[in-house]
């Protein structure tokens, strides 16, 4: 940034402006916390201030009849399962293309090019009969399968070109050493691109932790409902009980804003390459 | 995409013909084939199957149940010369497309040229001005509900401090309710766009702003000049990305008007999901998010031909 900077310029401006912009982007996250620890009666008289005393009762409450034990769970898995499956079926494709060129690999690249501008409209219908047939509503499975194919553009060209990013030299010396090709895997490659696997790990679960509208269609069994649309659910039975449902938002985003401030330069850059998908 | 490397390496160390074993054939073909196959296979049974039987269901009439029967383009007929809802939902994805190419696009252009020249807490700037891009679009849509109810919200407190007639059920009004969801979605998108803007921007080398300043250029007119066209690449790819996306929109006029008052914020993604499964329209809703398709494409198709005519996007 400091290409930008100009000698004695009064960045006065700039500062107070950024400040009330991030006024804006920050408050209503804040409200979230604040009305979390308010009695409703609290929320009538001072809708949009710091609690006055703190009810945490608000949070075993809507833990209970949220079902966040079972809602988090589910969302866990899902988010566990599609990235695991994600980092190893599409290190695998992103190896294969940044190193072996097989024949067909630049179609390869093509097919996941377009496919990744196909409109989610004109496949989800189909999709979710297809799911119907397969027996595959109302399963993480189900779910797990959709998020790694659509997750799968993205983190196959984010990993490749981290893999490019490394001189094959390395790998060759290994093998020359007599290391086989799993060898090669976790003890060359792994240990170099890991800042490219862990990027596609949080923006992958960050998106499956997020995911409302897949899950709406494909799973209707409340027992395996991600928190997501289980929030849904909670917010409209409760819409009057705003204290009980900011508790309930506040546990839900909680762990992604902590995991946010750790990791905020991974998370946007990885964001900023993925979010580009359609 | 590069052959080069080293594929050619590889192709200049060949050996001849009668030496390509079985082996060869082996690590050169099959494994990395078995590497690809999975999440190929995976993804072509989720997107690339799926959207082959859509565009074939669009033109059958199928409840979603038994076999669909051929009707050719009948369901395309009535979309788009009877089905008012068509029509009107396509309207609103056209406001809603009006509204997220301008204020989030004003709105990170401004606050990326400003923050661009700050050095002092510039990451902290950024990752603050990012947050809210990182919360679930349901967490979102219940803060919003909240803050644009008549009891509790902006309106209220408005209304407290003397500013009157602000206190109304922003989603519960039919001229209200899309342009609120598509505030609410706007205070989660623009950071994100604000983001790429000033990564770009940094890109931009700095003789040109000295040049620029040799010149005596203001401030507007090295944001013209200078800044807007070094980042016009990411401005434009973002410009036809927002586009397509418009006609995409489902979840937050789903979580927060399900498309109401009437169908005053329903767009093609709501229409869709109540015809294919609400109303057992599996056929006709094929033929719409086959419509949405073909708008996408359209919009891709005139990027390139505007690229294509010179103009340098």
């Amino acid at each position: 940034m400091r290409y930008f900077r100009r000698q004695g310029e009064n960045l006065l401006f700039n500062h107070i402006t950024l400040m009330l912009l991030v006024l804006f982007a920050i408050s209503p996250i804040a409200l979230i916390f604040f009305n979390s620890l308010k009695s409703n009666a609290e929320i009538g008289r001072n809708p949009l201030g710091f609690p006055d005393s703190f009810r945490w009762e608000n949070y075993s409450e809507a833990w209970e009849r949220g079902q966040f034990a079972t809602t988090m769970g589910n969302s866990v898995i899902l988010v566990v399962c599609t990235v695991a499956a994600e980092l190893i079926l599409g290190g695998l494709a992103a190896y294969s293309l940044a190193r072996k060129h097989p024949p067909g690999a630049n179609l390869v690249m093509f097919y996941m090019l377009v496919a990744s501008t196909i409109p989610i409209w004109l496949y989800l219908v189909p999709l979710f009969f297809t799911w119907r047939t397969l027996n595959l509503l109302n399963t993480r499975i189900g779910l797990i399968l959709i998020y790694t194919a659509l997750n799968a553009p993205f983190s196959i060209f984010l990993l490749r070109s981290y893999l490019l990013g490394v001189s094959p030299d390395f790998e060759d010396a290994a093998r020359v050493d007599g290391a086989n090709e799993l060898q090669v895997l976790t003890r060359i490659i792994l240990p170099i691109t890991w800042p490219g696997f862990l990027t596609v790990g949080l923006v992958v679960g960050l998106g499956v932790w997020s995911e409302f509208q897949i899950a709406l269609i494909f799973v209707q069994d409340q027992n395996l409902f991600p928190v997501t649309t289980s929030f849904s659910k909670f917010a409209s039975r409760f819409s009057r009980d705003w204290g009980l449902t900011s508790a309930g938002a506040s546990m839900m985003i909680l762990p992604v804003l902590t995991l946010f401030l750790f990791l905020q330069r991974r998370f946007i850059e990885g964001l900023a390459q993925g979010g580009v998908k359609l | 995409m590069h052959p080069g490397g080293r594929g050619e390496d590889e192709a200049t160390e060949l050996p001849p013909r009668q030496r390509w074993t079985r082996y060869r054939f082996i690590h050169a073909v099959a494994i990395p084939w078995a590497f690809l196959l999975p999440i190929l296979v995976l993804h072509a049974l989720v997107v690339m199957l799926p959207a082959a039987q859509g565009v074939y269901y669009s033109l059958t009439k199928w409840s979603g149940l038994g076999a669909p029967e051929f009707i050719g383009l009948e369901n395309f007929r009535v979309l788009l010369f009877e089905d008012e809802s068509f029509g009107n939902a396509l309207r609103n994805n056209l406001i809603w497309m009006a509204f997220v190419l301008t204020v989030p696009f004003i709105l990170a252009l401004f606050a990326a040229s400003i923050l661009a020249r700050v050095k002092t807490g510039g990451v902290i700037y950024r990752m603050l001005l990012f947050m809210p891009f990182v919360i679930p679009s349901v967490v979102v849509a219940s803060i919003w509900r909240y803050l644009l109810s008549p009891r509790f919200g902006i309106g209220a407190q408005l209304g407290h401090l003397g500013i009157e007639g602000l206190d109304i059920a922003f989603l519960g009004r039919s001229d209200t309710a899309l342009p609120s969801v598509a505030f609410s979605d706007n205070w989660h998108f623009w950071g994100f766009l604000m983001v790429l803007f000033l990564t770009a921007m940094q890109a931009i080398p700095t003789d040109l702003y000295d040049a620029a300043k040799v010149d005596g250029a203001s401030r507007w007119q090295e944001f013209r000049h200078v800044t807007l066209p070094g980042i016009r690449p990411t401005v434009t790819f973002m410009l036809m990305m927002t586009m397509i996306w418009s006609f995409l929109v489902f979840e937050y006029i789903w979580l927060m008007t399900q498309g109401g008052p009437g169908q005053a914020s329903e767009v093609l993604g709501i229409v869709i999901f109540k015809n294919a499964f609400q109303k057992f329209n599996a056929g006709y809703a094929a033929a719409q998010g086959l419509m949405i398709s073909f708008f996408a494409g359209g919009i891709i198709l005139m990027f390139l031909f505007l690229r294509r005519r010179g103009w340098e996007i």
